[in-house]
């Protein structure tokens, strides 16, 4: 088995991508931690917190017990003016008082959304307190469940966008590298098949993308239960599809380039605009009307709109044909004028 | 190896201007000249890298268009100023290189050829310059090949490094692989080639064993009462001025 291995040009040269992948940890930190990382942030950031409970005051003992009636309501005693104090300083939503004529005043400022939240509660509090019967039942339900949250829109857009980084940075970075060093003139004096070396890109890409991707997805589904509805296999189909895509992007990018700034500025201004209009952080459809049709035509797009499908509606092969169509359309032309113009040495 | 009339334009510069090379099996054979004389590119010619604008090449009794996969098997190369990845070792190099070619020797004999087994498993990273122009050797034996083109094999190299490596190179000519060797050093052409060609402007102004060089072209001797040398050849051929290239 390893001498066949060690015979193997194929072999050998994707075990080399392996390990200038391993042996360079800030690839690994960029690949794997990083957009854990992110998530973690943003999942953090963006969980569900129970809703505030908003603090008033009242002036009176009778005013303080009926409001205490209502749960969502934090209420203290205090005297008019301390009351009046906290309320200008922000530290209150509202003042209940007993009006001189009977009945209450409610003081609070109509510009503060906590303010008429908190009028409406502690109005209802004090009327049921008072005897108020409501007419009509109603009961609550509460939207709570796993597929609507932040979190769950946001980790198919960071698995998207992972491919997409590290399917273009991967092989552009690598391959520019090589031929600066004229590494690939000396390989291509070898009897190296050119196909093999490329290849070697290719396996290599894919062997790390299931670890990449099922680190992201493990991680979404055990510490924030982002359901993962559709069928898992579809889910790898994209993933694939969308790597190579990319990869093949990559390719298109560094295929004449010599060094390596000019290859970090052209593949900045590929993702760059990606990054921002394909809808990773935020729902793409926010983009006027008009750049629609141009956002969907991204392959950034295609594979952050079929994995959300796939992840949250449970969506097949059928309903994405043409997210597939986009992708295979981005590879194919991008693998042909790559090899059309790509430069050996 | 017979080459015939190589003649390569770059935009603006003439690189090589009709060049006629004939290489003997089993010789080691110099091409000198300054910088820009047309060394690098007429070697690159003739390891299939750079296509000529005219001219042939007929190598081991092939061409280039037709033998291109069956010639690579048979040559080994080494580039100026090739930088292996610095993150694999020694061993993972040659096998990388190895695993190119049908046959040739296993990447441990190879490493142990070049004297380099106690490098074996460092970074190439780690090595120094002698050592690292000592696996580009290597990397160019690990397919046996009966014909072996070393580019500036030892620019830049200390004393010591240099002298080892034209050990080397003599250890593999003993075995009667044939050589065609670039180089700026004379001392190195006079020890280890049978025959020099001196390039300029394109050009082979000068062919010969460095004897007969030393001895046909007419040098003015230095004041000091020396024969002269091959040095003198070259200084006296291609000018004293400083070129830019």
């Amino acid at each position: 088995m390893t001498r066949t291995l060690e015979k193997s040009a194929l072999a050998q040269l994707t075990l080399v991508r392996f390990r200038e992948f391993i042996r360079e940890p800030e690839a690994v930190f960029w690949v794997f931690v990083f957009p854990i990382l992110l998530a973690a942030g943003l999942g953090l950031a963006f969980r569900d917190r129970p809703a505030d409970v908003l603090k008033i005051a009242a002036t009176t003992p009778e005013l303080v017990q009926s409001l205490r009636q209502e749960k969502q309501l934090n209420v203290q005693a205090l005297p008019v003016p301390a009351a009046e104090e906290a309320l200008r300083t922000g530290k209150l939503a509202l003042v209940a008082e007993p009006a001189p004529g009977g009945g209450v005043v409610f003081r609070y400022d109509d510009a503060n959304p906590d303010g008429r939240t908190a009028r409406m509660l502690a109005d209802r509090a004090i009327q049921r307190a008072a005897g108020r019967v409501d007419p009509v039942a109603a009961a609550d339900q509460l939207m709570k469940e796993p597929g609507s949250r932040y979190i769950d829109f946001l980790l198919p857009g960071l698995v998207g966008m992972n491919l997409l980084g590290s399917g273009v940075w991967s092989i552009a970075f690598a391959i520019v590298d090589s031929r600066r060093k004229k590494l690939m003139k000396r390989l291509i004096a070898t009897p190296m098949l050119r196909q093999s070396y490329l290849m070697s890109f290719l396996i290599s890409r894919l062997s790390v993308l299931v670890i990449e991707v099922g680190a992201i997805l493990a991680f979404g589904v055990l510490m924030f239960g982002v359901p993962l509805r559709g069928s898992l296999a579809v889910l790898a189909v994209f993933c694939l599809l969308g790597s190579l895509a990319f990869t093949a992007m990559g390719l298109l990018i560094a295929c004449r380039v010599r060094t390596i700034e000019a290859v970090s500025g052209l593949a900045n201004l590929v993702l760059l605009p990606m990054w921002i209009l394909s809808g990773v952080f935020f729902s793409a459809s926010r983009f006027p009307d008009a750049v629609q049709p141009l956002i969907r035509a991204l392959p950034l797009t295609a594979v952050i709109d079929a994995l959300r499908a796939n992840m949250l509606e449970g969506a097949g092969v059928a309903q994405l044909v043409p997210e597939a169509g986009v992708l295979a359309a981005w590879l194919i032309a991008s693998f042909v004028v790559a090899l059309k113009l790509f430069r050996w040495s | 190896m017979r080459v015939r009339d190589l003649r390569k334009t770059y935009k603006d510069v003439v690189a090589v201007n009709g060049v006629d090379l004939d290489v003997m099996p089993g010789e080691c054979f110099g091409l000198l000249g300054p910088n820009g004389a047309g060394k690098t590119t007429t070697v690159e010619i003739c390891e299939g890298l750079t296509k000529p604008d005219s001219g042939e090449v007929e190598l081991l009794g092939m061409h280039w268009n037709s033998h291109q996969s069956e010639l690579r098997q048979r040559l080994g190369i080494q580039l100026q100023e090739t930088q292996l990845s610095e993150k694999l070792t020694v061993i993972e190099t040659v096998r990388l290189f190895r695993s190119f070619f049908r046959r040739g020797p296993e990447a441990a004999e190879v490493i142990e050829l070049v004297q380099l087994e106690d490098k074996a498993k460092s970074r190439v990273g780690t090595l120094s310059g002698g050592q690292k122009q000592r696996l580009a050797l290597a990397c160019a034996l690990a397919g046996d090949p009966e014909f072996l083109f070393l580019d500036e094999p030892t620019t830049g190299l200390d004393p010591q490094a240099r002298r080892m490596l034209w050990d080397l190179i003599e250890r593999f000519k003993q075995s009667g692989k044939t050589i065609l060797l670039t180089t700026h050093y004379m001392e190195e052409a006079e020890r280890l080639c049978e025959r020099v060609a001196i390039m300029d402007l394109g050009k082979v102004i000068a062919l010969g064993s460095p004897a007969e060089l030393v001895a046909t072209v007419g040098v003015t001797p230095r004041p000091q009462p020396t024969t002269g040398n091959l040095e003198d050849v070259f200084v006296a051929l291609t000018g004293r001025h400083l070129r830019d290239d």
